[in-house]
């Protein structure tokens, strides 16, 4: 593994939105703790899905990787450039070589510009080609994510959703990015649109030696797409290792439940007895020692009282949890699978 | 099989736009029992938030009319009833829940005070029994301490916990039919689970009815009886769960099963429907599946295929069904 050297590398990241009004006159300072600690290597060319419900800091995560967020403590390189310095080349490094897709197609691209005008202002920023070359670069563009070059005449609001996430697609690839960053860029899109876009992603992978960190709640779309999946709980990583480990053997009793969760199209499968209890809490006000205790099945004494346990590593497979390999049962998923 | 308790017969629901009237839900026909869980499922655009919207007569906009179509509950027809009366049945018999409940909660109006002040609405009686009959409700949707958690605003609740609310508000004047409008979208899978399972408790506690729409063939497969699918505004494909999702007769059906991310190896290329739904104003001619399907003859383009009964409970509308061969043949050699 150490031999390749990553393109991107996350030490210990910490990030915190001050939020105002809290307590006795409003005057208590306090701070949504998106992250806490986050560590993290991408290799190049690898796929990596970052997992976890709504509130875990994976959002924060792919924005604090692409400098657009100014994290507390920590540090984040990218290709050798700092992306936590703040420094100007540096910073226009990671901004020439990577990009991002977003959730809402519709919301990401300006509605005043055409398909066709919004690829070509990404060329014609980072200066990518010749200003005569454009128009067939963007032809090409749009027949690489799977579009008719004719539609380069519509806004936005005449392509449906599936078209505008092309259209982010080919956009993002026009910087011909080293990395790019996908933020649960299915979610908004219906079933028979998602599989076509999941799939277009798998080709570019292919095609383009592409490295891609998909954000994403969906973990069967992630056991797709991903050769690496890392799974967040309020602001940490608390399991991250191969797609086929994680979900076959899961070392943390969330990614246990989590996947237990997804719903299955079996009939014969009925909803889980007893489904995981609670709700994530607070980024607000965490809980103390590890975030999980208050909804693990599994919690000791000790999960409350002592600091929250570190990443340990065995086999490429890293865990935050007391429990050894081992100790939880393998998802039924996993055991369904194997007897097909 | 008992009478349905809701018969929806040849709904339709049209739209009027500048480039002309077009019917987003045409002709939908389907029954429910009592006790049944029904999943409604389709992708954006096929009418099944349309339909069940437009049999609580709750159409969001005035361009849409409903020119035809019956529904009867416990076999007395509802449709032309007056507002006043069918005033009687909205909420009480039939009750509704939606995909983002921050968006159809007071957000000024602590929960306790907008359940009580239905169950006051409907059933009459005393603002203190009204408030009993809250924290009992509450208490039933699984919300812990709710004669504490009354009190709070809609913002101080979590969104599982707000679904739950608008549950609670739902259940408040012991309706016979629940329509769960997409509940589960917004929240996260560990929720879900756990709303999919207070839903199918109620069921068994009290012999609810549910409506479940949803796009998610996953959530359907483990929550619902029987399941309905459709397209374009028009259903395809109806029949009872296992039935349907083992041998599904209708190509899009089959379709959208194949485009289930949830089994396959990792790298493995999803199964697609190609193209996109269709828009209301460029609806396809003849059956509205057809520019996307692997299977349309000739016919398909040209007339609307009825629907077929395949069993007694299990109907598609499709010229050329999946796997028409092979229980062709599975017949022939029994």
């Amino acid at each position: 593994m150490s031999e390749v050297t990553p393109l991107i590398e996350t030490d210990d990241v910490v990030l915190h939105f001050p939020v105002s009004g809290g307590g006795a006159l409003g005057l208590t300072r306090r701070a949504v703790k998106a992250l806490n600690g986050v560590s993290l290597t991408v290799r190049p060319g690898e796929t990596i899905g970052l997992v976890g419900e709504s509130g875990s800091g994976k959002s924060t995560l792919g924005r604090a990787l692409l400098g657009l967020e100014t994290v507390t403590g920590g540090h984040i390189v990218f290709d050798g450039a700092a992306v936590t310095g703040g420094k100007r080349q540096e910073l226009s490094k990671i901004r020439r070589e990577t990009a991002m897709v977003f959730q809402d197609p519709l919301n990401a691209l300006n509605p005043r510009l055409t398909a066709g005008e919004a690829i070509a202002e990404v060329l014609r920023v980072h200066k990518k080609v010749p200003k005569e070359k454009i128009a067939d670069r963007v032809a090409e563009l749009l027949q690489m994510v799977g579009l008719d070059p004719a539609l380069s005449a519509r806004r936005p609001q005449a392509l449906s959703g599936g078209q505008c996430q092309r259209v982010g697609i080919a956009r993002a690839l026009a910087v011909e990015p080293k990395l790019i960053v996908a933020d649960e860029c299915v979610a908004a899109l219906d079933v028979s649109i998602q599989g076509q876009i999941i799939n277009l992603f798998l080709d570019l992978k292919e095609k383009m030696n592409l490295t891609l960190i998909f954000i994403a709640h969906d973990l069967a779309i992630v056991r797709r797409l991903c050769d690496r999946v890392a799974v967040m709980y309020l602001g940490r990583i608390v399991e991250e290792g191969p797609t086929e480990a994680v979900f076959s053997a899961p070392r943390h009793p969330y990614t246990a439940a989590l996947i237990e969760s997804i719903p299955e199209i079996d009939p014969t499968v009925s909803l889980p007895n007893a489904p995981m209890q609670g709700e994530p809490p607070s980024p607000l006000n965490l809980p103390p020692g590890c975030s999980f205790h208050p909804r693990c099945p599994y919690a000791e004494p000790q999960c409350s009282r002592d600091p929250p346990p570190t990443l340990r590593r065995r086999d490429d497979h890293g865990w935050a949890c007391i429990l050894d390999p081992g100790q939880l049962p393998p998802p039924q998923t996993a055991t369904r699978l194997q007897n097909a | 099989m008992s009478a349905p308790l809701l018969k929806v017969d040849g709904l339709t629901v049209e739209t009027k736009t500048e480039t002309g009237t077009h019917r987003i839900v045409d002709g939908v026909s389907f029954e429910l029992q009592k006790g049944e869980i029904l999943g409604l499922v389709g992708e954006s655009g096929s009418g099944k938030t349309m339909a069940c919207r437009a049999l609580l007569r709750l159409l969001p906009s005035s361009r849409l009319s409903i020119p035809k179509g019956s529904v009867r509950l416990d076999g007395k027809e509802v449709m032309d009833l007056p507002e006043d009366q069918f005033r009687a049945i909205r909420g009480k018999r039939v009750g509704m829940i939606f995909q983002n409940p921050a968006s159809h909660l007071d957000p000024v109006m602590r929960i306790g005070d907008q359940i009580a002040e239905s169950v006051r609405f409907h059933h009459g009686g005393s603002k203190r029994a009204a408030e009993e009959r809250t924290i009992e409700l509450l208490q039933q949707v699984g919300i812990p301490d709710p004669k504490e958690r009354s009190r709070a605003f809609p913002h101080e609740f979590s969104g599982g916990m707000r679904q739950r609310a608008m549950i609670a508000l739902a259940l408040a004047c012991d309706p016979d039919i629940l329509i769960a409008d997409e509940p589960t979208t917004a929240l996260d899978v560990t929720v879900q689970a756990q709303i999919l399972r207070l839903l199918k408790e109620l069921r068994d506690a009290r012999g609810l009815s549910i409506i479940f729409i949803t796009h998610d063939l996953g959530v359907v497969a483990q929550l619902c009886d029987s399941i309905c699918v459709l397209y374009g505004g028009r259903v395809c494909e109806h029949g009872p769960k296992e039935r349907l999702l083992a041998a599904p007769r209708h190509p899009y059906t089959a379709g959208l099963m194949g485009c289930q991310p949830a089994i396959g190896a990792t790298g493995e290329r999803l199964r697609t429907i190609p193209g996109y739904p269709p828009t209301v104003d460029a609806m396809p001619t003849g059956c509205r599946f057809h520019p996307r399907c692997g299977n349309e003859v000739a016919e398909c383009s040209r007339r609307q295929p009825p629907l077929e009964a395949y069993e007694p409970d299990h109907v598609a509308a499709c010229y050329n069904p999946v796997g028409e061969t092979a229980a062709l043949l599975a017949k022939e050699s029994a």
